[in-house]
């Protein structure tokens, strides 16, 4: 897909409607990622309540690429415990970096739609930013494992 | 209209006439004559400079000088050794920074630089202050991005010990009043760091008009290879700094103790130099020449109005700088309302066209006038009138494709 359809097809409608952008009351864990060559720059919110994300929200600017790629990932890991949200991210990353399978792909729902980026070396670090953020935040907050 | 069809000494341009080449301040073009000139150097006369005592390292030897001496007459220095190669306008600068900067500021001294400076011209200077005690000043432009004298006045005085200022700013492409922050500058003592990478490609520059004490630039930006460029330092402050890098070639003598220097400009390039891409910068001089300034400012000014005016006609565009296209140097930075410029230069891309996104290294000036990051696009003399109307067709349709209704 190149990526005037891309953005038609996919991504403007996250990126100009998203369902996930928003901010939270009582987080367990918020982790800011920036990309500073682009000023690509969210902030990321997870509610993790007995090992399972509860709620997600994330903040910020960016280019279109990277609010949408954030906003189709809160979608997948919504209900999903930390161990299934971090086998998604690694399934993104694989995805982008040209290695995905039809497994990944499907596991990955919507935001295998995004696969074209990996021909996309500018617009690749757009992409992984929600997903390497959350990445961090799981891995660094003990959030969720004292939760329950 | 061009007086001859430049286009046709650019290989790549030729190659790829569906390509739209608008990032001319990021790195220029380079014609067949200089890419022949450095193969010609290989082929014909490769050999260490400065060392050998066969034919070919002395033709090595007299290649590099006689590019020197070009270089040098070209922006006006007084003498081929105030001329001293670098691999570009980062390195002369941290040459300056560490070379002077570090032996001559004090604590309680004061380095005033734009906010429109290059990080380039920015990160020498933090580096200075931090190991020295010397504090940094800041000169900021008004609405149209132009230094005001009572902003100059106000920030050079007795205190001031040096200034950095770029001649050309890579984001607004307006020409500072460099003349005027030099005689300034003198009167109290201080001396200039001038950067040129944004002002050489695109104007005459006479360091000894200017009274400059360092001149910085890149062959990279004007038809040069990549790898080369150039500090002009005033012979008199020369003399009186200290190597930057030590090695190979910049020695007088050497013991298990102790080194003296070798002569101006040599104990300045330690190491084997670039002389491949000295030759290369020597062509793109005498292209550079061979076409004139004033055509090259003609060209880049009937390019930009062109630009400039089938922007203004877009609702949700916004130039930054001067309204008037003659202070631009070619360079045409905008925002476009509700989409980042990353989506704007990807969109693009997919119709050949190439502009840069993001905030240029130029962080603080992107603080300055409140916005995260911008799309630039940056002309040059090749550049056409048929390649500004199509770009200007292919943004009016950029909106559209990221959804929007208009």
């Amino acid at each position: 897909m190149e990526i005037k359809q891309l953005y038609r097809e996919i991504v403007n409608d996250h990126n100009l409607h998203p369902s996930h952008k928003g901010t939270m009351t009582d987080p367990t864990v918020t982790l800011r990622g920036v990309n500073p060559s682009c000023g690509d720059d969210i902030t990321l919110m997870l509610k993790i309540t007995d090992g399972i994300i509860t709620d997600a929200v994330f903040d910020g600017s960016g280019c279109a690429i990277s609010q949408a790629s954030v906003d189709m990932m809160i979608d997948g890991i919504l209900g999903k415990s930390r161990e299934e949200a971090l086998d998604l991210a690694g399934r993104f990353m694989r995805m982008i970096q040209g290695t995905g399978t039809d497994e990944d792909f499907e596991e990955l729902d919507e935001a295998a739609a995004l696969q074209d980026v990996a021909h996309m070396p500018a617009r690749v670090k757009c992409a992984v930013l929600g997903w390497h953020t959350m990445e961090q935040a799981l891995e660094a907050g003990d959030g969720g494992s004292s939760g329950g | 209209m061009m007086n001859r069809d430049y286009r046709k000494d650019f290989p790549i341009l030729e190659r790829n006439p569906g390509v739209i080449y608008f990032d001319n301040a990021a790195t220029s073009q380079r014609p067949k004559a200089v890419t022949d000139a450095v193969t010609v150097f290989y082929e014909t006369a490769n050999a260490n400079p400065l060392r050998g005592l066969y034919d070919w390292s002395v033709a090595a030897t007299d290649r590099y000088e006689n590019a020197r001496a070009h270089v040098a007459r070209f922006i006006g220095a007084s003498s081929p050794e105030e001329i001293i190669f670098t691999r570009n306008t980062t390195e002369s600068l941290n040459l300056a920074a560490f070379s002077y900067g570090l032996e001559h500021l004090k604590a309680g001294q004061e380095i005033t630089l734009s906010v429109m400076e290059h990080h380039s011209n920015l990160l020498p200077w933090q580096m200075v202050t931090k190991k020295t005690g010397a504090k940094l000043v800041w000169l900021e432009p008004d609405a149209e991005g132009l230094l005001t004298d009572a902003e100059i006045e106000s920030k050079i005085g007795p205190a001031t010990a040096l200034v950095a200022i770029g001649h050309v700013s890579n984001v607004l492409g307006v020409t500072n009043p460099v003349k005027k922050i030099i005689d300034r500058a003198h009167a109290n003592g201080a001396v200039v760091v001038v950067d040129g990478a944004q002002a050489v490609p695109h104007m005459p520059v006479d360091v000894g008009e200017l009274d400059a004490d360092f001149y910085a630039f890149s062959g990279h930006k004007m038809l040069g290879p990549m790898g080369i460029g150039a500090l002009y330092v005033k012979k008199e402050i020369l003399s009186r700094m200290q190597p930057f890098l030590t090695g190979g070639e910049m020695i007088e003598y050497v013991t298990r103790e102790e080194a003296t220097w070798a002569e101006l400009p040599h104990r300045f390039e330690a190491g084997t130099v670039n002389a491949a891409g000295a030759v290369g910068l020597d062509a793109a001089v005498s292209y550079l020449e061979d076409v004139g300034f004033s055509f090259v400012e003609e060209r880049e000014k009937q390019l930009t109005t062109r630009l400039m005016k089938a922007m203004e006609g877009m609702s949700h565009i916004r130039v930054l700088g001067s309204s008037d296209p003659a202070k631009h140097c070619g360079i045409v930075t905008f925002t476009l309302e509700g989409v980042h410029p990353h989506d704007i230069a990807s969109v693009l891309n997919e119709d050949g066209i190439c502009i840069r996104a993001g905030h240029h290294c130029a962080q603080p000036l992107m603080q300055f006038l409140g916005v995260g990051s911008t799309a630039r696009a940056s002309l040059y003399f090749y550049n056409t009138e048929e390649e500004v109307d199509r770009f200007a067709q292919k943004l009016k349709g950029v909106r559209e494709v990221m959804g929007y209704g208009d």
